[in-house]
């Protein structure tokens, strides 16, 4: 059985990317200041998020819309809407 | 579109298509949105759907539906590092008519399905986002869409927008839910023969099983792992509550390839190739997260209304018949010409008293309980497993003296007393 790591993983689904994020970080300086975790970047199971030393990178391209983001941030610090009709993650299968 | 609609469904998943459906086929003018670019291109589920619920909607589904196969056994297992101790049940009369439950895919399944609303009379519009419930004088009468001109119209709305449900939560329904309250489930579909399937896991044409795995599964946190045959294909996913896995700092990826290579597994797997890779939440707060199900001209159905029965995971079957349900207080509501609250509250009256609440209600407090008191899954899973080790391997040492001995490993480990209110505990909790 061969694993695939998360980029791997991530090639095989069918994304239509929106040109603008429905994911946004409200304030980088909550996640520089207040969460040694960066606990998204850790249980985003699409591994959108990335933290970049002063700034969350945020992958919204690959995002699977689960909304553990949401949920889990500790600061509630991220503004989470769904991508524009149509757009987002495409689901083939299951 | 600004013509007015008997109801409009937002979302086309089981509930939803349910729902609009019934209500078409009843005569209403229904307007059922999805947001993705068909249905089911954003809805995951393990893939276990229940017969039941579904022929209550559409008799004899199973002769024209997309589904995998029949599922005639389902097995469960406790299972520790290298060892698994596993139970379950078999039977062949889940393999003929009316049958149990059939593992489907998602995608086709739910396209299938609103295909068939649309038959009856459904307006089905993909690709929309609805952006907020129109509300006036205190009742919801339409919806705003991300499209030009998106306002639309209805005596009713019915929310099946699913696990996020941001439309309850923008009516004031339910709060923001709490990580202990979702599930983060990740799954992968593999690609594997028809025959290896077949002969891996001790089945013939059209026989599906289905795998329940509790303890290393989700290295001793709260969740489990499933794998289940599709035709030629597995799906095999595992998922904790989000609190659990933001506590342990897992990741779910490597979660998942953890259980895939776990030696207990990866015999099933040996040579699959994965095809999709899928994430998703599931609502599993039980009994005390069901928001309010009723207002004016409003009804929540399925996941959006935290409709899950983690325990059995049960799911889609109690998102199809709330959806019927729904449905059915609807038509009601539009004999009366009242969609009030205390017009539309035959529905929520009808949801307390199917199976859908009464279940919910035998398992309220074991979500809390399993959350809060880790050990069943990470002690005492392992714990059976050397017992099971111990009594099974001839040693020469007598059974009675091995039954005194496992014993004694068991009170010895957590005390005789902790191991009784442990197992009052749990008992209390799913009795």
């Amino acid at each position: 059985m061969s694993t695939k790591n998360i980029e791997e993983k991530q090639y095989l689904i069918r994304f239509k990317a929106d040109t603008k994020s429905h994911l946004t970080v409200l304030d980088h300086d909550i996640c520089m200041t207040k969460c040694p975790d960066k606990i998204c970047t850790i249980f985003c199971p699409a591994e959108v998020y990335k933290w970049e030393g002063l700034r969350m990178q945020v992958g919204y391209e690959g995002c699977h819309e689960c909304g553990s983001c949401r949920i889990g941030c500790p600061y509630q610090n991220i503004k989470w809407e769904y991508p524009k009709g149509g757009h987002g993650i495409v689901f083939r299968l299951a | 579109m600004s013509e007015k609609f008997d109801v409009i469904v937002v979302g086309a998943g089981p509930a939803g298509t349910s729902c609009a459906y019934t209500c078409a086929k009843n005569g209403l003018k229904v307007l059922q949105i999805e947001r993705g670019e068909y249905p089911g291109s954003k809805n995951v589920m393990g893939g276990v759907l229940y017969r039941q619920q579904m022929e209550e909607i559409i008799p004899e589904f199973w002769k024209e539906a997309p589904l995998e196969r029949p599922v005639i056994e389902q097995r469960f297992w406790m299972m520790d590092k290298e060892s698994a101790v596993t139970f379950g049940y078999k039977g062949l009369e889940w393999g003929m008519e009316p049958y149990n439950n059939f593992t489907v895919l998602r995608a086709p399944f739910d396209q299938w399905f609103a295909k068939k609303g649309v038959e009856q009379g459904v307006l089905l519009v993909n690709e929309t986002v609805v952006l907020e419930c129109i509300v006036e004088n205190g009742k919801v009468v339409g919806v705003r869409t991300d499209r030009p001109d998106g306002e639309v119209y209805a005596d009713v709305v019915v929310l099946a927008d699913g696990v996020n449900s941001l439309l309850g939560k923008q009516l004031g329904f339910h709060k923001e839910f709490r990580p202990d309250e979702v599930a983060l489930t990740v799954m992968e579909v593999i690609n594997l023969s028809k025959d290896k399937i077949n002969d891996r896991f001790n089945l013939e044409e059209n026989q599906g099983c289905t795998i329940e795995i509790f303890g290393d599964s989700t290295k001793g946190n709260l969740g489990t792992a499933f794998i289940y045959t599709n035709k030629e294909s597995i799906n095999i996913g595992v998922g904790t509550t989000l609190s659990s896995m933001i506590k342990a700092k897992l990741k779910p990826y490597d979660l998942l390839d953890y259980l895939k290579t776990h030696p207990m597994v990866r015999p099933l797997m040996e040579g699959g190739e994965s095809l999709e890779y899928l994430a998703h939440l599931i609502p599993e707060g039980g009994y005390h997260s069901v928001p309010k199900v009723a207002g004016n001209g409003v009804l929540l159905v399925g996941d959006a209304a935290q409709l899950v029965n983690a325990i059995h995971r049960e799911g889609s079957n109690m998102a199809m018949k709330s959806g019927k349900m729904a449905a059915e207080a609807i038509i009601e509501a539009k004999n009366r010409n009242d969609f009030s609250e205390s017009s539309l509250n035959k529905y929520r009256e009808a949801l307390y008293d199917s199976f859908i609440m009464k279940d919910l209600e035998k398992y309220k407090d074991a979500a809390h309980v399993f959350e809060h008191y880790p050990q069943y899954f990470n002690e005492y899973v392992p714990m059976i497993n050397r017992a099971a080790s111990k009594f099974f391997t001839v040693d020469g040492t007598s059974k009675k003296d091995k039954q005194k001995q496992i014993m004694r490993s068991i009170t010895g480990e957590r005390g005789k007393l902790k191991v009784i209110q442990d197992m009052f505990r749990a008992w209390k909790a799913v009795k």
